[in-house]
């Protein structure tokens, strides 16, 4: 109890600060709410649209966050070759849809042709995942927790420029699936199809993932691994095998996330896990990292914000170029909850009491 | 039926063990005593194979268990009731018990064996599905219990299973150890408590800073002047 004053009034002026910042954005968002809406520049429809864009960017997003989530809840460590594992799946897919649209089968069977490529870039992808584990992870498994983090920074890199050293710095085109393009009247308003059909794809994804974890044995085991492994051990629990389908669980994830996000953006390259990965891992610290059901609200969350945020705010501050501060809109939430509240939206629900 | 033979386990450069020998037949209960430190988890963790011995055997019915991975070890019928519990606080009561059946192959024998556990803690049936991160300190020792008994143990290991529980706790668990015991679970019972430990053991040890330093029968080391003075604050 011996904190000078200099010390206390650091203290409260860091403080101080802190809750200026806090004011001055929920200030700056507000302000631009009321003059945008008070412009009405745009039509209900317009918002509509980017709601739903904002709803099936963020569900990609929240697959591919539950990976990083599920990895952190078990080993405490942040995968960062996660963004690099959807990749891996974008580009498995892309190549198996590119032959069966040569062959005239997507055409022909559009759900299959597009739950195809889904699957095996799940598999590509949840394989590519239990490699890195084996030969980057499991050897540093106790070493210091920097480390693994290296380890893991090193990986992206690798899988990064594996890739484009067989496939070139380029971007490729995924085959256009034609049952997806236009758009469905909802209500009188038009929706993209696509943006839908990817939206309940990922719902249904995240759903069949919350059933495994909730309600099988091997889930029950992964929960019981993420609190302790000395524990889960002494049940009969292999902790290596569940930390392993853990990776492979998630990258199935991120890789079934890769397929769906080349839906909308067509382009598949090398680098395209990088900006989806950091923002998926900006929602999963959004939810609470460790939290699953946090990495799935938290991607939503992001995506919507992202998608809605440079129209409804930003522009009615009289900031010129909106759109390109996208990417600042995602990063600003992460600093915010990094500091006001770094468990997380959803937090730590449950703790440990000590009796 | 459970052998340890000359064992010494290091934590790094830390001799913990110093060379344990001790022995327990089938249908036994057996006490290991001894004060903070002594090695008395750190036997168990080696026993249960989450440690292993630098030096020294450890054998169940003659065969070899250092061999096993820790997880392999449950299925030689090997159970541990760990230190503080460990009981698994985001899961709910019902999910502990089913991980602790986690070696099962059977629904049915998971099914029988969680009837089993609710008729010996009525207590654990009304709160099946609680989460066990919100039970008490004693409801949380009966579910540490229970669920290492749903692996159907053939030897249980109980690391202080009295600790920082209410004289009357204490007398509940310590009466199903014997109820455990009388159905054929051979049993090895770490405690500080010895006064309790010797009154429901048939034979026990005590461990001084990693080593044996003496070993009766239960009724001749309460009578035993060391063990009077030292674990039993008799005078
Ligand atoms: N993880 C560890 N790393 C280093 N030393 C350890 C570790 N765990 C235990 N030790 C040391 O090993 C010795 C035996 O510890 P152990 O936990 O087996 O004692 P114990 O008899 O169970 O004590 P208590 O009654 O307090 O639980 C102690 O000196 C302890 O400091
Ligand atoms: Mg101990």
């Amino acid at each position: 109890m011996r904190t000078s004053v200099g010390e206390r009034l650091l203290d409260l002026a860091v403080s101080g600060v802190l809750w200026g910042f806090r004011i001055l954005l929920v200030a700056a968002v507000l302000l631009g709410t009321i003059a945008t809406i008070r412009a009405g520049k745009y039509t209900s429809e317009q918002w509509i649209d980017f709601v739903v864009f904002g709803i099936s960017q963020g569900s990609i997003y929240a697959l591919i966050a539950l990976g990083y989530t599920m990895v952190y809840g078990i080993l405490r460590m942040i995968n960062f070759a996660h963004g690099d594992i959807f990749m891996t799946g974008a580009f498995g897919a892309y190549f198996l849809a590119t032959w069966l649209n040569g062959i005239g089968f997507i055409d022909n069977h559009p759900i299959l042709g597009l739950l195809i490529p889904i699957l095996f870039a799940m598999i590509m992808a949840g394989g590519i995942a239990m490699l890195v584990e084996r030969i980057a992870y499991r050897p540093l498994r106790g070493a210091p927790r920097l480390v693994p983090l290296i380890s893991a920074i090193g990986a992206s890199f690798f899988l990064e420029y594996a890739f484009r050293g067989f496939f070139g710095p380029g971007v490729y085109a995924y085959p256009p699936i034609k049952a997806l393009e236009g758009e469905w009247n909802v209500l009188g308003v038009g929706i993209l199809k696509v943006q839908v059909v990817v939206a309940v794809a990922a719902f249904i994804m995240m759903a069949i993932l919350y059933f495994i974890v909730m309600f099988t044995k091997a889930g029950k085991a992964m929960r019981a691994v993420s609190e302790s492994k000395d524990t889960a051990a002494l049940m009969g629990i292999d902790v290596n095998r569940i930390i392993v389908s853990t990776f492979a669980l998630g990258a199935a994830m991120a890789g079934a996330a890769g397929v769906l996000y080349s839906l909308i953006y067509r382009q598949v390259g090398f680098f395209m896990g990088f900006t989806p990965g950091i923002k998926a891992f900006t929602a999963a610290v959004l939810g609470g990292i460790g939290n699953i059901p946090g990495a799935m609200v938290g991607g939503l969350v992001l995506g919507v914000f992202e998608s809605v945020g440079p129209s409804l705010f930003l522009e009615g501050l009289g900031i010129p170029r909106p759109y390109q501060l996208k990417d600042a809109i995602a990063f600003t939430m992460l600093v915010m909850i990094l500091l006001f509240r770094p468990s997380g939206i959803l937090g730590e629900r449950i703790t440990t009491k000590k009796a | 039926m459970l052998k340890l033979d000359n064992v010494h386990t290091f934590y790094g450069n830390i001799h913990a063990l110093k060379g344990i020998t001790l022995s327990i037949e089938k249908g036994e209960i057996v006490t290991l005593i001894g004060g903070n430190g002594a090695g008395k988890t750190t036997t168990l963790r080696t026993i249960s194979g989450l440690l292993k011995p630098r030096e020294g055997s450890v054998t169940l019915e003659g065969e070899d268990l250092i061999k096993y991975k820790a997880h392999e070890v449950v299925y030689k019928g090997v159970s541990m009731v760990p230190e503080g519990r460990g009981v698994f606080a985001r899961l709910s009561v019902m999910e502990n018990l089913e991980m602790g059946a986690y070696s099962l192959k059977s629904k049915q024998e998971l099914d029988k064996n969680i009837e089993r556990v609710f008729t010996l803690f009525p207590r654990l049936k009304e709160r099946r599905t609680q989460v066990a991160g919100t039970l008490s300190g004693g409801e949380q020792q009966m579910l540490a219990t229970g669920r290492a008994l749903m692996a159907n143990p053939r030897i249980l290991l109980m690391d202080e299973p009295s600790m920082g529980l209410a004289p009357v706790l204490v007398e509940l668990i310590f009466e199903t150890i014997q109820q455990i015991n009388k159905v054929g679970v051979t049993v090895l019972l770490v405690e500080q408590n010895a006064l309790m430990a010797l009154a429901i053991a048939d034979r026990g040890y005590v461990l001084q800073t990693g080593e044996i330093v003496l070993t009766d029968t239960a009724e001749n080391l309460k009578k035993n002047p060391m063990v009077q003075k030292a674990y039993l604050g008799v005078e």
